[in-house]
């Protein structure tokens, strides 16, 4: 306990920031504290990493740590992070989005950038809900349940995101949640160390703007509930299809080799000529 | 770049040509007409010199890739028109509250809309100055040939880092496809992004320095670790709502434009000393101004051409100096007349205009019909 928030005390900005933003019982505290974790292990420095963030409650993650930080414009986060990796491809680059952020006004940066397979980390945070703005739809909000904007329920089939960018090319795609914390430190470690485009998957409560509107319980509630249906993805494999339910898998889902858009951008400058300089 | 020798170019080219003389290595756009020969022409030239040239899938993500390039260190561009142009709003917005150097090139096309796509306009002349929302900064740039394409995006560039500002190249349809022998000039002057001043602890890189000077921009990585956002923040760049900081934020803003406009300025006159009629005209429009001068000045009719190479800050001082001496200010414009609506607000009363909106040039003789009519 006491060497994790030495560990998070390092990375933290506490003299500008704080108080934080997010809600008391709210998922992202969590994921934050396990991207710190990863960070921390794969060893690179701070100088090294720039945090990338869109907009919404999980988009002011990029306020609260001592990287190089941008947070930028709702669901744009990606384009930014393009130009960022591609000036300076030293630089380690990890982009925070929440679920509406990412795979509505940002979905076709997304789906672009697994196709790219941009050397890009992307961190994903599924609160099934449009937290900041007070509990809308997303695209990942379930069919029937309820949102401000759905208050019959919804009636919009939802993404499931990981299936959307193995779709569009990912290179690592990875899911936990917020009660499999540790998982989650250990896989966005491997996807700050992967090359090409990676993304993990965050699964994360907000009781405020979704849980209290569903019924679904305190933030403790919220986590069981992940721990209950939260399979690992080979034990997911055998379930049979038709009894599949509320289920979904956890852990590394694709993990290909494939080379990034960097390394065949750098044919590209062999072909015209300019690896001769 | 080979100087002196005379090169057949058209705008479009000569504009990319002039930003890679600035340094300029980073591209991101989407193809649209009647810009899409500067991403072509990049796409070749970029790698040659081992700089990034990328086809992103729109336009929001080409203004979003631009500004994540330039605060890696990398001087940045895109080129566009209209329906794109719109599309940039939202993050060119960005970059003028986070003070990122960038420059976009807006090959105006007539609109609204899809329009006409391969026709000429001016029909974004607001839109780059207030086409995001809120108060900010903007500087805006308007080509008359294929040699000020190419030195005006030279200019773009200085500016945009010099001012920590987005700059935008407002060439119209004409400009950009127009084909013209020209020669590089030999020496350019290119202002590149300056260094810090201070240790990384020091640092507050939206400062407000004594004398407005502007704080260097130090690339991410550098060591300088800080904040950006499009949130209204305080001078170490982090959110804030304390009235006092958010005055400061946003005055600074518009301050560090208005406090230079001696330097941002450039305007081009002709004929004026003793002009009674005074015809205002930018980009190719200014071309046909020219020639009506010279017929007004053949029948005997005193009247002359002061062409705004800078759009936006408005170069209103110099218009009502001249306003002290001349009767008339007739201002031609492929458009319904959006700076026609500045020269009135300078001087009022003393200002009509001639628009073309039909996709045509404005003809020498079609501004000389309205001189004469004045001149009755
Ligand atoms: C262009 C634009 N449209 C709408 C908004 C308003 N807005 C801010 S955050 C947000 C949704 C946030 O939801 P999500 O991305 O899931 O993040 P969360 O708050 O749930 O973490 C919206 C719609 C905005 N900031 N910009
Ligand atoms: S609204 Fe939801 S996601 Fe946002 S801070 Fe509160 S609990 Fe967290
Ligand atoms: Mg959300």
């Amino acid at each position: 306990m006491i060497r994790t928030s030495e560990t998070m005390y390092k990375y933290l900005r506490p003299d500008k920031t704080f108080p934080h933003v997010w809600c008391p019982g709210c998922g992202i505290g969590i994921v934050m504290g396990a991207l710190v974790r990863a960070i921390e292990k794969t060893g690179f420095t701070k100088d090294e990493i720039v945090l990338v963030s869109g907009i919404g409650c999980s988009g002011r993650m990029s306020t609260y740590l001592d990287f190089n930080t941008l947070h930028t414009t709702h669901g744009r986060a990606l384009s930014f992070a393009t130009g960022i990796k591609l000036a300076n491809p030293k630089l380690n680059i990890i982009v925070v989005m929440g679920d509406g952020d990412a795979t509505a006004i940002g979905g076709n940066h997304l789906i672009h950038s697994c196709r790219r397979n941009i050397d890009l980390t992307a961190l994903i945070v599924n609160n099934n809900i449009y937290g900041m703005t007070g509990g809308q739809y997303s695209p990942t909000t379930p069919m029937e349940d309820k949102a401000s904007t759905a208050q019959y329920g919804s009636i919009e089939k939802p993404f499931d995101i990981c299936k959307l960018v193995e779709a569009c090319g990912a290179s690592f795609v990875a899911r936990s949640t917020t009660y499999h914390a540790k998982m989650l430190d250990a896989l966005l470690s491997r996807a700050i160390d992967k090359k090409g485009f990676s993304i993990v998957e965050a699964m994360s409560q907000c009781p405020v703007q979704y849980g209290r509107r569903n019924k679904k319980g305190s933030a403790v509630d919220m986590m069981m509930w992940y721990k209950d249906n939260a399979i690992p993805n080979p034990a997911f494999k055998k379930i049979p299809p038709g009894e599949v339910g509320e289920q979904f898998p956890v852990g590394v889902l694709v993990d290909l080799d494939e080379p990034d858009y960097l390394e065949r951008y750098s044919q590209i400058v062999k072909k015209a000529g300019g690896d001769k300089l | 770049m080979k100087g002196h020798k005379e090169l057949l170019l058209h705008g479009n080219e000569a504009c990319a040509m002039g930003a890679l003389a600035a340094g300029m290595k980073f591209f991101a756009g989407y193809p649209i007409t009647p810009s899409t020969e500067i991403a072509e022409f990049l796409s070749v030239e970029l790698p040659k010199i081992g700089g990034t040239f990328i086809q992103m899938e729109d336009e929001i993500s080409s203004m979003g890739a631009i500004i994540g390039a330039s605060l890696a260190g990398v001087k940045s561009m895109t080129a566009t028109s209209g329906p794109g142009f719109s599309l940039m709003q939202e993050n060119l917005g960005f970059a003028s509250m986070a003070e990122i150097p960038c420059v976009i090139v807006n090959v105006m096309r007539g609109g609204p809309s899809t329009g006409m796509p391969t026709r000429p306009s001016q029909g974004d002349v607001m839109q780059s100055r207030w086409g995001t929302h809120g108060a900010h900064p903007i500087i805006v740039l308007s080509p008359q040939s294929v040699l000020e394409c190419y030195t005006l995006t030279i200019h773009a560039f200085n500016l945009a880092e010099k001012y920590r500002s987005p700059v935008i190249l407002l060439m119209d349809g004409i400009v950009g496809h127009m084909w013209e022998n020209i020669q590089l000039p030999e020496k350019i002057e290119v202002i590149d992004r300056p260094e810090p001043s201070v240790p990384p602890d020091w640092y507050n890189p939206y400062d407000n320095l004594p004398g407005g000077e502007i704080v260097p921009l130090v690339p991410f990585g550098e060591g300088y670790r800080y904040h950006v956002t499009g949130m209204v923040h305080d001078k170490s760049g982090f959110p804030t709502l304390v009235h006092e900081e958010v005055e400061q934020c946003l005055d600074k803003l518009i301050y560090k434009i208005k406090n230079n406009l001696h330097d941002i300025i450039r305007i081009e006159e002709y004929m004026l000393e003793d002009a009674d009629i005074c015809i205002v005209a930018y980009g190719s429009v200014a071309r046909s101004a020219r020639e009506a001068v010279n017929i007004a000045r053949n029948e005997g009719l005193k009247v002359g051409l002061l062409r705004p190479i800078t759009l936006w800050p408005f170069p209103r001082f110099h218009l009502e100096n001249i306003s002290k001496r001349v009767k008339l200010f007739v201002v031609p414009e492929m458009n319904y007349g959006q700076i026609y609506g500045e020269v009135l607000k300078s001087c009022p009363k003393k200002a009509v205009r001639v628009t073309r909106v039909d996709g045509e040039l404005i003809t020498p003789a079609q501004i000389m019909e309205k001189i004469e009519e004045a001149a009755l």
